[in-house]
């Protein structure tokens, strides 16, 4: 459950991305019979636990894709018919989401990192998503059995830029406005990382007090980074105060913050004019200064926005891209959504355009939100990649620090896994008058009758000589005041 | 059509998405002539012209023989000879019939916007004068085609069903047997080119997915794009529970003023033939321009009736303006959003009103004409003064 959009040009890389709302996707065990039934349950049960409207979740919002997902953990599944994909991008995260959440963990919010997690702190954030993975491992190293792993996230982006007065120093009171004071005695590992990379070389830039216990040094996401660690299982950090509140202040004002451009990062955005027909644009960038790799992306657009195939293009450096994999399954009007799924290839240093028009739907009255007029959201994109890393990766022992391993998982020494999602688009469909349904019904079958009314009278009727009539009341009227006038009647 | 192709590419069938209705038949002509779209519609536009002038052509020609064996029969009044129609009068009507429908706004529109009715327009035009010529297998043959593409001319089965039996002088009685017997061999050819069509697209694509995609689309109107007939803004504001309902009154309402129709004009085959594809072009799902501009092009055969209109200065100024504000309405709809829906669907409307006032006014005016024909156009009263003529 996410809400805002994590800004790649302004944060960097994100750890682990999530799109705008709310996101679902299960791989079935095979031994599940009907897909969707247990499907549509397990996003019904899902929704209870969590207070999320994710029971509005059904087939027109439901995809399958078929190259972008594989099964997590141990799990060794090729039949993507298993697989099931949906986001509803106008969910709204708040605080009865966070409680459900928080009390999936062993201690909830009363020992360990948990107590930082209070609502009025974390949702005062540009950023904030909250995640639960759930996915089969070995218990051991031995692997004879097999366990299931639940791993919660939690990414929140401070702006402590507006509110720290200008500066950048950051400090865990300032933030969550409490500090750590004990572990949770069901943890087996508890530790705070503070990344203290030094940029461009230079030392001392920062200082991190207290003084971290020991320093951490990894490739995550391509480049070297160093972290300080903080165990707060281990006696000694207790020991001196009864809490811990990791500060970090800069020595020098940081004038421009250049954070490394990520090797892939992607825009999307929806243009056209007047509620007919738009565009669908997506610019991909690969920064690698001389690695290509391929990229997959995943697009799920609702039926209601009609896209046309053939009108689909990807330019790369000027030229035409033709994808190696293209999977397109087409809408059906209120039954479900387009699937546009496609493996590019990305060359090095170039920016990639996927540019697909399409047509907008007037839908019947009661298919509209009660604010037609905001519009309708199309959700985030997905692109998934193997991204080749510049600096050599080493294969970090999982047994030694199994969270870091599991946060940043590196299973080849030259490149990463990376997913990444668009921006959701906001679209506008032409909308009917509400206020109108008997008068639209009266005035059609009006125009109807009109028409069997002249037709039937053509058909039944035949002409005749018209018999004189005697007149009416004022003719009769007229006759008598003339023949007292005497004038001839009329 | 484009799209449906593009989807082919692809390997997904066409029908699997709601954006292609089309049958396979169109996928098949189109699979080899997309290169010269502009020239193919072209092409339609000038053989429907060129069908329609040779059908009107004979078409004038029985019209004529039929008046003078009635004028030696004595059918007719002594004093109607300013309604009887000549040679000289009819002579330049095939050539008018042909420029009607080339030099129609509305064709021209259909023709750049590259609109697959230009191709239904060529079908029908093709059955009419097969008819006309009186090959019944030809015409039966065409009709399946038209039928096959869009449903609705199945309802011109029976004004071509009289215009046969007249032209092979079969009374039409229920009881007489060569009646049954000719209506059931044009019925059998009509049904079997329909059958040997349909299973001849089934092996094109391999599936039946074209019979969902195309007739159930055009028999429960699913899609609502703003159109120029009726059915959208309805169908958009209906509530949920009586869809279904309005939706089998709205069919019905095309297909049954076929037999009422074919009981009074019976004697008069083709004008039923125009009425019934003024009523399809009407009332049909999903109309367009260029299915008025095929009953348009036969105004001329009927010109001789325009002294008994009774509306056809308002009603032209009603269909010219609607016409001009089409356009507009949508503009400031959809593209400057100072108008809404209600205005685009006032124009619909008027329009569609328009149109059913003239095709009811033509109407009238042949059928008061057929009366003056045989009661004499100087009508008296017993007691000698000038007599008026209601319709009770």
């Amino acid at each position: 459950l996410t809400q805002g959009f994590w800004r790649t040009q302004a944060w960097g890389q994100p750890p682990l991305q999530a799109p705008a709302g709310a996101e679902l996707w299960v791989w079935f065990q095979p031994t599940v019979t009907n897909v969707d039934k247990a499907w549509k349950e397990l996003s019904n049960v899902l929704s209870g636990i969590f207070c999320a409207s994710l029971n509005f979740i059904d087939s027109t919002n439901t995809v399958t894709p078929t190259a972008s997902f594989k099964p997590l953990g141990l799990a060794n599944g090729t039949d993507h018919h298993l697989l099931r994909y949906a986001v509803l991008p106008r969910e709204v995260v708040c605080t009865e989401n966070l409680t459900p959440w928080k009390k999936l963990l062993p201690c909830g919010s009363k020992a360990g990192l948990a107590v930082l997690l209070k609502a009025e702190r974390l949702f005062h954030s540009s950023y904030h998503s909250q995640a639960v993975h759930i996915r089969p491992v070995c218990r051991d190293a031995s692997c004879l059995a097999v366990s299931w792993e639940l791993r919660q996230t939690l990414t929140v982006v401070f702006d402590t830029f507006s509110s720290g007065q200008g500066k950048k120093d950051w400090s865990l009171f300032k933030m969550f406005s409490r500090t750590l004071t004990d572990t949770c005695p069901l943890a087996s590992q508890s530790k705070v990382y503070v990344d203290i990379s030094p940029k461009n070389k230079e030392k001392e830039l920062l200082e991190v007090t207290p003084t971290p216990a020991s320093v951490h040094e990894a490739i995550v996401q391509g480049d070297k980074r160093t972290y300080a660690v903080y165990d707060l299982l281990s006696p000694s950090l207790f020991n001196t105060s009864r809490s811990l509140n990791v500060q970090l202040k800069w020595k020098r004002p940081q004038d421009s913050s250049e954070l490394p451009t990520p090797v892939l990062h992607a825009q999307r955005y929806v243009s056209g004019y007047g509620l007919q027909t738009g565009e669908i644009s997506t610019l991909i960038y690969n920064t690698h200064p001389y690695r290509a790799f391929p990229v997959i992306l995943l697009e799920t657009v609702p039926w209601y926005l009609r896209l046309y195939v053939h009108t689909l293009t990807i330019i790369t450096k000027g030229k035409e891209n033709k994808p190696s994999y293209i999977h397109y399954q087409p809408a059906q009007d209120r039954r479900r959504p387009h699937l546009l799924e496609m493996l590019i290839q990305l060359p090095a240093n170039s920016v990639t355009k996927i540019t697909i028009q399409f047509e907008r739907a007037l839908l019947k009255w009661t298919e509209y939100p009660p604010d037609p007029n905001h519009g309708f959201y199309v959700s985030s994109s997905v692109l998934s990649a193997l991204v080749p890393s510049i600096s050599a990766m080493k294969n970090m022992d999982v047994e030694q620090s199994p969270l870091f391993t599991s946060l940043f998982p590196s299973s080849d020494g030259s490149s990463y896994f990376v997913r990444l999602y668009t921006e959701p688009l906001l679209v506008n469909l032409p909308t009917p008058d509400f206020s109108m349904p008997y008068n639209v019904i009266c005035l059609t079958c009006t125009v109807v009758a009109v028409c069997y009314g002249s037709f039937y009278n053509l058909l039944t009727r035949t002409f005749h000589v018209e018999e004189p009539s005697r007149g009416g009341l004022a003719k009769r009227l007229a006759n008598v005041i003339r023949k007292f006038r005497g004038v001839p009647p009329l | 059509v484009v799209e449906g192709l593009a989807l082919l590419d692809l390997g997904v069938s066409p029908y699997s998405g709601a954006i292609f209705h089309e049958t396979p038949l169109i996928i098949y002509l189109f699979h080899f002539l997309i290169e010269y779209a502009e020239l193919v519609f072209m092409i339609t536009d000038v053989l429907t012209a060129v069908a329609l002038y040779l059908a009107i052509q004979d078409f004038n020609k029985v019209v004529f023989k039929k008046q003078k064996l009635l004028i030696e029969l004595d059918k007719y009044a002594p004093d109607v000879a300013e309604l009887i129609r000549t040679p000289m009068e009819m002579h330049y009507i095939p050539l008018k019939v042909a420029l009607f429908y080339l030099l129609n706004p509305y064709t021209v529109m259909s023709c750049v916007a590259k609109s697959t009715c230009a191709i239904n327009n060529t079908v029908i035009a093709f059955f009419i004068l097969a008819t006309i010529k009186g090959s019944a297998f030809l015409s039966a043959v065409f009709l399946a085609l038209a039928t096959y593409q869009s449903l609705y001319p199945l309802t011109l089965f029976a004004p071509a069903l009289l215009y046969l039996l007249q032209r092979q002088f079969i009374p039409i009685k229920l009881k007489s047997k060569s009646f049954w017997l000719y209506t059931m061999q044009y019925a059998a050819l009509y049904l079997c080119s329909l059958v040997v069509i349909i299973c001849l697209s089934f092996f094109l694509l391999n599936s039946w997915d074209f019979i969902p995609s195309v007739y159930g689309f055009i028999l429960s109107v699913p899609d609502l794009t703003p159109n120029i007939g009726l059915f959208w803004y309805f169908f958009a504001e209906m509530f949920e529970h009586f869809s279904l309902f309005f939706v089998c009154v709205f069919q019905i309402n095309v297909f049954f003023y076929t037999i009422p129709l074919a009981i009074k004009l019976k004697e008069h085959p083709m004008f039923f033939m125009f009425v019934q594809i003024a009523i399809i072009s009407i009332f049909k799902s999903y109309p367009t321009v260029g299915d008025i501009a095929l009953y348009m092009a036969f105004l001329p055969v009927w010109s001789h009736l325009y002294r008994f209109l009774r509306n056809i200065f308002i009603l032209s100024c009603v269909l010219i303006v609607c016409s001009l504000l089409f356009p507009v309405l949508w503009h400031l709809w959809i593209y400057a959003g100072s108008a809404n829906s209600n205005f685009y669907y006032a124009i619909t409307l008027t329009f569609n009103i328009g149109q059913i006032l003239l095709i009811s006014d033509y109407f009238y005016a042949f059928l008061r004409r057929e009366y003056y024909l045989t009661h004499g156009l100087h009508l008296t009263r017993p007691d000698g003064t000038e007599a008026m003529l209601v319709l009770k």
